[in-house]
């Protein structure tokens, strides 16, 4: 055994003890601890399959902006914990279903032990395209030309959950403040974090956004980072989320999506193709919708978090 | 065993951990945790498949690589919705219980909740 598929085997055992833990566990609040653990382990054993740009996806949404909403969700619900606790089933059905989930896990080992060899590859493929699309990160080239069409649904869908956290307010509440406003002591070591870290944070962002072109990174994994800069501030108490009901806040929301379907439908008259780009100047038009999609997700990143409106709007 | 292979069992485990999770905890959050350690396990199975198809100089396969991170993002926006939905259910009724006699919003101003 090698020494990297040694790591593998110990991540992998980590992975499956901490999910296990974070399932059973009795405490809500451990369980999402554990789960951020979780998430950055995660990330590691994305990057022993290669897959650098997913684990910089998962350690900035899937361990913090996920831990982040699920830690204040969780001390916001603590006190249902207990009641809700008494409503745990019986051991024979939790057998049953113990039974029914290791089925599952069953069928799909057998599966993965079955896989053909050898396996299929789209990488030839875009491989052979690659240098037509001008850009050295094959993964930006699969998100913004291959696969266009997924990515501008997903920059819809992100803003569409955004809309549907929004409207959960109560009516008086519409357009107001969203989630509560934060306090923390202003000579904390949150306070100091929130003064220290963003001008540095803003910059690793704008950075991973800007190399996504050729190397891994983009528009994604940067925007996340800017958004945690945001939502550090706010939750040191030194700035306030927007009113929803904020114009310039509504047109920034749905600028990226727009400028991406309107360059999307250009294509169908200059590259013969709805989503396609004219030749040479494909790079330039990824860039430019990556640009405009930084800003449209920072915000609806950090407001998702940030949660449905809780304070009213301003006179 | 082979790395790809090797992770896509602990992607099997985390599935069926994942969905004992959601089957037999009762509190909402905690079933929404799970349901997350679900999505891990099918996008690490992707994740090993795309390991698998390295080739053309790729060390795995880009395609399946820009489709995990644009799932990573709407998992992330859904669990999101799920959040609010929840906190919403918890001011209108002062609780989150998923159980049919639950109490709805007048019995809960009747109690004073």
């Amino acid at each position: 055994m090698t020494v990297a598929s040694a790591l593998a085997l110990v991540l992998a055992l980590l992975l499956v003890s901490i999910a296990a833990w974070t399932v059973v566990t009795r405490r809500t609040f451990a369980a999402v601890e554990g789960f951020v653990a979780y998430g950055l382990l995660l990330s590691i054993a994305w990057v022993a399959l290669n897959a650098i740009d997913v684990a910089l996806t998962e350690a900035a949404i899937g361990a913090g902006l996920t831990g982040v909403l699920l830690i204040g969700a969780a001390a916001r619900l603590r006190t249902t914990e207990a009641a809700l606790s008494a409503e745990r089933p019986g051991a024979p059905l939790r057998g049953l279903a113990a039974a029914a989930s290791a089925a599952v896990a069953g069928a799909i080992a057998i599966g993965v032990l079955s896989l053909p060899d050898p396996a299929p590859t789209l990488a030839p493929a875009v491989a052979e395209h690659l240098p037509s699309i001008g850009l050295g990160n094959a993964v930006t080239a699969v998100l913004l030309a291959y696969r266009g069409i997924d990515t501008l649904l997903e920059s819809i869908v992100v803003v569409f959950a955004l809309i549907g956290v929004w409207s959960l307010a109560p009516d008086h509440l519409w357009g107001g403040y969203p989630g509560p406003r934060q306090y923390a002591d202003p000579n904390g070591i949150l306070a100091y974090l929130a003064r220290l870290l963003p001008p540095i944070g803003i910059i690793v962002g704008l950075y991973i956004f800007w190399v996504g072109a050729d190397l891994p990174g983009g528009k994604f994994q940067g925007a996340t980072i800017l958004a945690a800069m945001w939502l550090l501030a706010v939750m040191a108490g030194l700035a306030d989320a927007p009113p929803i009901s904020r114009t310039w806040l509504r047109i920034l929301l749905v600028a990226g999506p727009l400028l991406f379907i309107a360059i999307g439908f250009a294509g169908a008259l200059t590259a013969g193709a709805v989503l396609a780009y004219p030749d040479g100047y494909a790079k330039l038009m990824i860039k430019v919708i990556e640009a405009a999609l930084v800003p449209t997700l920072t915000l609806t990143l950090a407001l998702l978090v940030a949660g449905a409106p809780e304070r009213t709007a301003p006179r | 065993m082979s790395v790809p292979t090797l992770f896509g069992l602990c992607a099997a485990a985390l599935v069926g951990l994942g969905l004992y999770g959601v089957l037999t905890n009762p509190q909402p959050l905690r079933k929404l945790l799970a349901f997350n350690v679900i999505g891990n396990g099918v996008f690490l199975l992707f994740g090993a498949i795309a390991r698998r198809g390295a080739a053309a100089g790729f060390a795995g396969d880009p395609v399946p690589h820009g489709l995990l991170i644009t799932g990573i993002v709407v998992a992330f926006s859904a669990t999101a919705l799920a959040v609010a939905l929840l906190l919403r259910l918890f001011q209108a009724t002062g609780t989150v219980t998923l159980t049919d006699d639950a109490p709805t919003k007048a019995e809960a101003d009747d109690r004073g909740v």
